[in-house]
């Protein structure tokens, strides 16, 4: 309670912020009415319970332990209770101090009254409709003050509204306070005769300071000696020079030769002109494209504007910006020499000799072989090439002539057929056709008729040798009226084949059932002996298609990742060629023995010299979809590719002899003409054996022929 | 083997590079002393070959320094003066806080301050290399000249660089270097030839800024700190070449008129000498008084062959450029109140001519609108209440296209009122099958000296009537005169190097020829195909990539020239010759952090 203080504004009673005159030091006696004893308090430490009264006339008083008293208001000249300006029904004094009330605020109570318990909240704050509602009904709501402290309204008493209006004024609050009292005169204004003190003046008061004369004569001399100037006025503006005036044309930057200097900003094109050609203004489209874009997606930074006149160009917003950015350019972006590649991109084509030059190769399609209902899987020409064979999905094997495209004869197989295969000797007449688990060798019974009788003696003249072997191959001799058809042997696999091929002679017969799980997947045929054997004892991977070697006794297996070449006569392996394609389809060998050619479903056709390594020598990724069938020419240096884009693609590979250069391949024509059906094209091709030919296959039922 | 185990990231182009980062503590400097010091000295990030060698096998994104650089800025005195000068803030918010007044006023007197003259020495050891860097400094100063003098900048600032950039003017005026002038939407770009270099700044339109937020301002006044004192020591070499006056003064002939007129209305002789500068209509002192330019003419030597086509080629040019500097030689122009005036009295002067306006404009009108020897007057509104017959009444953009034409252009398209004929920019150089604009063609073929006709026009203007009515005939018809057009071009264009060819192919009339012709070009293209299947992948990807941006340029062109909008397309193919490898600098924005 010191002299000035305010003692706690939302308590019970408001005290004046007046003055206090109570004379410190003193101690008031306070006795509640309903408590036995007295307690003393000292105003020094007013602090919970004592208040007091403006002009020390009343002393507010609330025993600590019993806050739910009454209150009264004791007046300190007359020792009675006086009557309180307004009474709460309860004293619910918060005792947390001055601190902010938001501390409280994720907490069920709001403080601790004087007794230490908790002041809860009130269970319902008001919100906005009650507070509304108070307003339009309550008819005390402004004399109503909410008290943070306790969370509760206080209807504020007459007294207190007069207090608080009163105070709005500037006036005192306490109504009997005078402001105009006579004023008291401490000091007296008349001067008296006789001096406080008697000293008399010291001597240096009257003598002049050796050591500030000494100072200043220094000062002086310095002065005079020019020792001290006056300061200059500071220069303000810039002064300039010729800077360049003995300049080294030949000084290098002070720095390094890797300066490199700043861009210059592009120069205006016609679109920023504030008239351009109407051409170089946007369209509605373009310009809600450009709105739409990001600012750094966008080709041009503004949108190109036509203004009648001068007098209509209005600034530009961006201008600052700009300046800026190039600003940052300039500081922040890191510089970088850069060579602009400036290829004519016609010295990027290769040069290749002309494919005029490399004739004679397939150029038209001139005939097309109609007759099968579903997808000609394979086909076969005969070794004199007036006959193809081909086998399809519907089950059936076709013979053509060549020449006329007259289907000589149809025959129904037991199902799909997978793979056809005409006897490259060409003293024999047989052809081995694949479907399911069977693999038949048919005497088509065309041509030279004494060929036709030799191949039915040939297969006739068996004699079984004496003891029997235990075979992986049942080998049966048709009869009636299937041997008439031409069905000649029958050969019954354990499990489905895929793909049949003849041996360079004619004798042997290899075919491949792939499976993955057994070392029972290739199966070599000796016809003439009827003998069957399984030249593989481990399993090296899924076989996609076999051939043999031309000319030596080797021996390809390719799987789905490598060609292995296997020496038949050592029983070894001999090379493992990696073809770096994901999957093979299909492979041809070169007739001289030495290169191979690999198609793959990943649309990549690998063509390996195998003198020179076994990665391929040239990759060549000129289809656009999963090659299916290649073939190589027996005399013409050429070689096909068919593919599932139903196109077939004929190069020109030619090996030379001289071992050190490398074959020449030149694509020379590009041949369309089947259908794609089925997101399937070309399923085989192959080459006419002398005339540099080329038939196909497609899996629109037919077989075309280019010439 | 022996020998000790070489380290990783301790040779090589590691060891040439410093992050950011490092290069900062490196200086014992803050970020933002760090920019200031990059700004002032011009150092740059690099942009490494290899980043993940440099960035020590990490690859986070950093910024990277030559360390040479860096090295190079350890010894700069200025750094010296960073670090003074946050001495002296401290210092002064110490006064400050025990309210030292006296403290304060002498700190203040004693504030550090640094000079930028010699990083501009070492910067640009040479005046040319200066002036080639110049463009980005005009710019600049420009801008900042146009500020309003509250708040975003010091006071001093801005009239320095309003004075800089004056003086710039009156020497372009008085070399007479202006060349091209472009009006963009961004304002007024300008190019001037000075000793031999090409320098084009770019000037905001006379409106108060809306100054943006998200603008550092403190980097633009850095960088205008340096350009200030490079673009002053510029001029002041500049003023030098031309013997004249720097700090420029008026021709004290000039500065006599002047002073007798304005005397009353302007108070203070300092302030209003700037603006009579700015004025630009009196010409300036000259160290020493020479008589008028006199003609430099070009030494001729013995030259043979070759050197010879050169020569005259050169000094046809150097004819060409004279003409051009007289190109308004003899003109009385006046400005009224609505056209930028200065601007239009730079360009103005800068070719010859005489200007004035009205005296309540501007300080510096020497003659009133009452002038019956005016010959144009620049206006820029729809319509005029009193007009004098003997002058033409123009509009502003007809000073723009002349200079750029390099010739006076007809002032009919450019009467008052009458649609303006579009505004085409000068910088643009057509480069082979690029689209040139029709105005461009026409505005070339009155460069060569062909009058415009004036039926042809007609005649346009009646096809376009007609068009509705018959399309095909109109078709054939403009080609037709198409073809003759270019014939006729192709006997007179010599000085022109482009060939004009048709390029659209009729159909064959003669079959049989014909189809030769068409199976060779089908071969022909065939074979590039088959080719092309042939090619490298690494070939292939940038023959690919190149022969997308082909297409990409010729569909740009194409769509230009059937734009909604394009009134006329044009079917011509111009041929140049290819251009030769160039190295080019890549800015490179991505590394900015």
């Amino acid at each position: 309670a010191r002299p000035g203080s305010v003692l706690h504004p939302p308590g019970p009673v408001l005290h004046p912020p007046g003055p206090v005159l109570h004379p410190p030091g003193q101690a008031l006696l306070c006795t509640p009415p309903t408590r036995p004893g007295p307690a003393l308090y000292s105003t020094h430490q007013a602090r919970p319970c004592s208040v007091l009264h403006p002009p020390g006339q009343a002393l507010l008083c609330t025993p600590p332990t019993r806050p739910d008293l009454v209150l009264h208001l004791y007046s300190t000249h007359q020792a009675r209770p006086c009557t309180p300006p307004a009474l709460p029904s309860q004293d619910i004094r918060n005792t947390v101090g001055n601190i902010p009330m938001e501390w409280y605020q994720d907490y069920p109570h709001i403080g601790y009254n004087l007794d230490g318990k908790k002041i809860f909240k009130p269970i319902r704050n008001k919100d906005e409709l009650d507070e509304f509602l108070d307003k339009m009904e309550n008819p005390d709501y402004w004399r109503t003050v909410h008290d943070k402290t306790t969370a509760s309204d206080i209807r504020l008493s007459d007294e207190q509204v007069d207090l608080v209006h009163r105070l709005q004024k500037g006036q005192f609050g306490d109504v009997n306070f005078n402001e105009y009292e006579p004023s008291v005169d401490f000091f007296t204004n008349e001067v008296m005769i006789h001096p406080v003190t008697n000293r008399p003046q010291d001597k240096r008061s009257f003598i002049p300071s050796l050591i500030e004369k000494e100072k200043v004569s220094k000062l002086v001399h310095a002065i005079k000696m020019g020792w001290i100037k006056p300061r200059k006025p500071k220069e303000t503006t810039p002064q300039y020079y010729d800077l360049w005036a003995k300049e080294d044309p030949n000084a290098i930057l002070g720095r390094h030769k890797m300066h490199v200097p700043a861009p210059k900003m592009r120069l205006p094109g016609h679109e920023e002109s504030y008239n351009p050609p109407p051409e170089y203004l946007l369209t509605e489209e373009e310009r809600m494209a450009w709105e739409q874009q990001d600012a750094e997606d966008r080709k041009l930074p503004f949108l190109p504007q036509k203004h009648s006149c001068l007098r209509a160009v209005p600034a530009f917003s961006r201008f600052i910006h700009e300046r800026f950015e190039r600003c940052l350019d300039l500081y922040l972006c890191p510089r970088q020499r850069k060579m602009r590649v400036n290829v004519n991109p016609e010295d990027l084509i290769p040069k290749l000799p002309k494919p005029k030059d490399l004739q004679p190769f397939p150029t038209t399609m001139s005939l097309v072989y109609i007759g099968h209902s579903s997808l000609v899987r394979s086909i076969s020409a005969s070794p004199t090439g007036q006959w193809l064979v081909s086998g399809s999905d519907d089950c059936t094997v076709r013979f053509w002539e060549v020449n006329t495209g007259r289907c000589m004869k149809t025959l129904e197989v037991g199902g799909a057929v997978k793979s056809v295969a005409w006897n490259p000797n060409p003293a024999v007449c047989l052809v081995a056709v694949c479907f399911e688990s069977t693999v038949l060798l048919l005497n088509p019974g065309l041509g030279d008729r004494l060929v036709v009788s030799s191949t039915d003696q040939l297969i006739t003249s068996y004699e079984p040798p004496e003891e029997d072997k235990e075979q992986a191959v049942t080998w049966a001799l048709s009869e009636g009226p299937e041997h008439d058809n031409g069905h000649r042997l029958t050969l019954t696999h354990p499990k489905a084949v895929k793909q049949v091929v003849w041996h360079g002679k004619g004798d042997y017969l290899a075919s491949v059932m792939p499976d993955n799980s057994s070392n029972l997947q290739v199966l070599i045929h000796q016809v003439s002996k009827r003998r069957t054997q399984n030249p593989f004892r481990k399993n090296k991977g899924l076989v996609q298609c076999v051939s043999f070697h031309p000319l030596r006794p080797y021996f390809f297996v390719a799987t789905q990742r490598y060609v292995r070449v296997y020496n038949l006569i050592k029983q070894e392996l001999t090379k493992k060629l990696m073809t770096n394609c994901k999957w093979i389809s299909s492979m041809a060998i070169h007739p001289g023995g030495d290169n191979l050619i690999c198609g793959s479903y990943d649309c990549r056709l690998a063509w390996f010299d195998l003198d020179l390594s076994t990665k391929p020598y040239k990759m060549l990724r000129h289809h656009k979809k999963a090659l299916r069938g290649v073939a190589y020419h027996k005399h013409y240096p050429l070689f096909a590719s068919g593919a599932d884009d139903g196109s077939v693609i004929i190069c020109h590979g030619m090996v030379y002899n001289d071992l050190l250069q490398n074959p020449l391949i030149v694509p020379v024509k590009v041949l369309k003409g089947h259908q794609i059906t089925h997101d399937l094209g070309v399923l085989d091709v192959t080459f006419h054996p002398t005339q540099p030919w080329v038939f196909s296959s497609g899996a629109d039922a037919t077989i075309r022929l280019f010439t | 083997m022996g020998g000790l185990q070489k380290k990783k990231y301790e040779r090589g182009s590691a060891t040439n590079y410093i992050t950011r980062n490092k290069a900062r503590k490196k200086l014992q400097l803050s970020l933002a002393d760090f920019r200031r010091l990059c700004i002032l000295k011009g150092i740059y990030p690099h942009e490494p070959k290899h980043k993940k060698k440099v960035n020590k096998g990490s690859t986070a994104p950093r910024t990277f320094y030559l360390f040479k650089d860096i090295r190079f800025l350890l010894h700069e005195p200025i750094v010296r003066k960073f670090r003074e000068y946050k001495v002296f803030v401290r210092k002064l918010r110490k006064a400050y806080g025990k309210a030292e007044w006296t403290g304060v006023e002498r700190l203040r007197d004693n504030k550090p301050g640094y000079k930028l003259d010699h990083i501009i020495k070492e910067r640009y050891p040479t005046f040319i290399d200066a002036l080639r860097d110049i463009d980005d400094a005009l710019s600049m100063c420009f801008l900042f000249s146009t500020f309003a003098r509250t708040g975003k900048c010091h006071v001093q600032t801005i009239t320095l660089c309003r004075r800089l950039t004056v003086e710039w003017m009156n020497y372009v005026v008085t070399s007479r270097s202006l060349r091209k002038v472009f009006l963009s939407i961004k304002g007024i770009y300008y190019q001037a030839e000075v000793l031999g270099q090409l320098i084009t700044w770019l000037v905001p339109y006379q409106f108060a800024h809306d100054h943006p937020t998200d603008v550092d301002y403190r980097v633009m006044a850095t960088f205008t700190e340096m350009y200030t004192t490079l673009f002053g020591f510029i001029n002041f070499r500049l003023y030098q070449t031309l013997n004249l006056v720097y700090p420029p003064k008026l021709d004290s002939k000039a500065e006599s008129e002047l002073k007798a007129e304005h005397e009353e209305d302007y108070a203070m002789d300092s302030e209003s000498y700037l603006e009579k500068l700015s004025a630009l209509s009196a010409s300036l002192a000259r160290v020493v008084a020479t008589a008028e330019e006199e003609e430099n003419q070009l030494d001729l030597f013995p030259t043979e062959g070759e050197d010879q086509e050169n020569m005259q080629a050169r000094e046809k040019e150097q004819k060409e450029q004279e003409a051009q500097k007289r190109l308004f030689e003899g003109l009385k122009f006046f400005l009224n109140r609505e056209v930028p005036r200065e601007s239009l009295a730079f360009i103005l002067r800068c070719f010859g001519a005489e200007v004035s306006w009205d005296k309540s404009l501007c300080i510096g009108g020497t003659y009133e609108v009452t002038d019956e020897t005016i010959t144009h007057q620049i206006v820029d509104r729809p319509d005029m209440d009193k007009q004098y017959i003997n002058r033409y009444y123009i509009q502003p953009q007809w000073v723009f296209d002349s200079v750029n034409a390099q010739m006076r252009l007809p002032v009919e398209d450019y009467f008052l009122g009458t649609t303006l004929p579009p505004h085409l920019s000068p910088f643009v150089e057509e480069k082979d099958g690029d689209y040139v604009p029709p105005e461009k063609l026409k505005l070339m073929a009155l460069q060569r000296g062909e009058k415009p006709e004036e039926e042809e026009e007609d005649d346009e203007e009646e096809e376009e009537e007609d068009e509705e009515e018959d399309d095909v005939d109109d078709e054939e018809l403009t080609e037709e005169k198409n073809l003759k057009k270019m014939e006729g071009t192709r006997a007179q264009g010599k000085t022109l190097a482009v060939k004009v060819t048709p390029g659209k192919v009729k159909p064959w009339e003669t079959g049989s020829v014909g189809n030769k012709v068409r199976l060779e070009q089908e071969e022909k293209a065939e074979e590039k195909r088959l080719a092309i299947m042939m090619m490298k992948k690494k070939e292939k990807y940038l023959y690919d990539k190149i022969m997308f941006g082909k297409k990409r340029t010729t569909r740009e062109v194409s769509s230009l020239r059937c734009a909604p909008n394009g009134c006329k397309a044009t079917h011509f193919k111009f041929e140049w010759p290819s251009q030769s490898p160039d190295l080019n600098l890549i800015l490179r924005c991505c590394g900015r952090t």
